[in-house]
């Protein structure tokens, strides 16, 4: 019997390449994702971090934000009302990290903005694409054309043989630097490819036409380093990497100074700086960088074994009543074997080397705030 | 010695009154690599249906219930050191506990080897 809910999935472009190599298939912000292919979530995370492994990853929205003025300048300028991030100044080839904020300073979504010299590109989480370019039309149609790229698919391919692999079938790729991105040739194809990833690792992200994603993906897995990667292991990889998941470590109720985000927001947007403010939220956003916010994201280890899971509140001691906090991202971390966590603390409790107590089932577990990354990365810059 | 099974995927192997209980091959296949199992103290008494243990993989936490009732004699503290004998020997290295057998009864609601093997075909 199939449940109706399922029958509405949506499929990627990958589909039967996932089924053909034993994905466990499973619904996943309204597309049926591999969780795990038949070698598990630690073997996949291992073999990422020592290899190579290569994720379907196009259920994310990929836009394109054409200027009608034919100025890139203008889409940036405009992007800007949006984001407080610098994006007149990524330079033509490059890409910034983002966040969309709304009026009360809270992240409504997450994302990567590429200059691609005539426009920009944008990268989007999956469950907020539809309301991101309903976002972006409403805001930006006045200078801009909002295309919905829903043709493409998204591939990334990230660990320390990513660049050896993905060098085979695009000559440019060695060459490019983190955070790089542009149209490149990969095989046979129209790509768009970026030096960048979510899992901590040197990598790449490669947006290919839907009609050639498997045959790129194939070519890639013709190669003994490269593994293909479900969702799970994607998950404990960006969470040994300390990178935020939106809807769980940030989102509406959190601006990005409680983010710890502050190092995504140049000086140019802070308050004196050449285009200061003027995005949403960006009286409360700019006075807690000049004040602090009352909490912070942390990065949290735990003293025993037992994993910490999303949703565990906080304690500053084992036995007091009052939460001071919560766990918003939680795990096991097989490249540490030992759990991480990330989560909220009053920010007089956020200093490296604080402990606190997670309730677990019960019971008081003794965490400490920890440094992020937990694993170190190793981007090519 | 009889092994019976549970639909929730767990195995008891009963000598005399004390019931040795573990989770099926099947059950570690499904849960993928384990990482942590946390396992009841000594000597508390387990209703039937009561969560008794939890077994975490890398990606999420299932609880392991008491298949019948009975007080806990013993458990298996090598999985603590390594919890990835559930994975490799889930009906023999990596039993969970061993119960006191509250009331015999309650195994005759249990499943066969050939029952169990039917439930997971």
């Amino acid at each position: 019997m199939l449940a109706r809910d399922e029958s509405d999935l949506k499929r990627t472009p990958l589909y039967a390449l996932h089924l053909a190599r034993g994905g466990k298939m499973v619904p996943f912000a309204g597309y049926e994702m591999p969780v795990q292919y038949p070698a598990g979530v630690l073997k996949e995370h291992l073999h990422t971090r020592a290899a190579a492994g290569v994720f379907d990853v196009s259920h994310m929205g990929q836009l394109a934000l054409r200027p009608k003025s034919g100025k890139v300048s203008d889409a940036a300028l405009a992007l800007e009302r949006l984001v407080p991030q610098d994006i007149l100044g990524v330079a033509p080839g490059r890409q910034r990290y983002a966040q969309f904020t709304n009026a009360d300073g809270g992240i409504l979504d997450d994302l990567m903005v590429a200059n691609f010299g005539d426009h920009l590109f944008l990268v989007v989480n999956a469950a907020c694409k539809t309301e991101d370019e309903a976002h972006l039309r409403r805001h930006l149609s006045d200078t801009c054309d909002i295309d919905s790229l829903s043709g493409r698919a998204l591939i990334a391919l990230q660990g320390p043989r990513a660049e050896s692999a993905l060098a085979k079938i695009c000559a440019d790729a060695p060459s490019m630097k983190f955070m790089d991105a542009g149209p490149r040739r990969v095989a046979e194809f129209d790509c768009f490819v970026s030096r960048s990833g979510y899992t901590g690792e040197d990598g790449f992200e490669i947006s290919v036409p839907a009609e050639h994603a498997e045959a790129l993906v194939t070519q890639l897995l013709d190669n003994p380093d490269v593994l293909p990667i479900g969702l799970g292991a994607r998950d404990s990889l960006r969470l040994e990497a300390g990178l935020c998941l939106y809807g769980h470590d940030i989102d509406t109720t959190t601006t990005p100074v409680e983010a710890a985000l502050e190092w995504s927001i140049q000086k140019s947007r802070r308050k004196g700086g050449a285009h200061a403010g003027g995005f949403p939220g960006a009286d409360k956003i700019l006075d807690q960088f000049e004040h602090g916010a009352p909490r912070r994201r942390v990065g949290l280890k735990a003293q025993g074994r037992a994993p910490v899971r999303e949703g565990a509140p906080l304690f500053a001691d084992s036995t007091s009543t009052e939460a001071i906090g919560k766990v918003t991202s939680g795990g096991f971390g097989p490249s540490l074997n030992a759990p991480v966590a990330i989560g909220y603390l009053p920010t007089p409790l956020s200093a490296i080397g604080t402990n606190v107590f997670a309730e677990v089932r019960g019971q008081r577990l003794p965490l400490a705030v920890a440094a992020t990354p937990f694993v170190p990365n190793t981007y090519k810059r | 010695m009889t092994t019976l099974y549970t639909s929730d995927h767990e195995w008891l192997s009963i000598e005399g009154d004390v019931a040795t209980i573990g989770i099926t091959d099947y059950a570690q296949q499904q849960l993928g690599d384990v990482v942590f199992v946390e396992l009841p103290k000594v000597g508390r008494a387990l209703k039937k249906a009561e969560a008794a243990a939890v077994v975490e993989s890398v990606k999420a936490a299932s609880d392991v219930y008491a298949p019948i009732s009975g007080e806990v004699l013993e458990v298996n503290d090598a999985l603590a050191a390594e919890p990835a004998l559930v994975n490799s020997d889930a009906a023999g290295k990596a039993w969970f506990f061993k119960l006191k057998i509250a009331d015999k009864g309650e195994l005759g609601g249990l499943m066969d080897e050939a029952a169990y093997k039917a439930h997971t075909a």
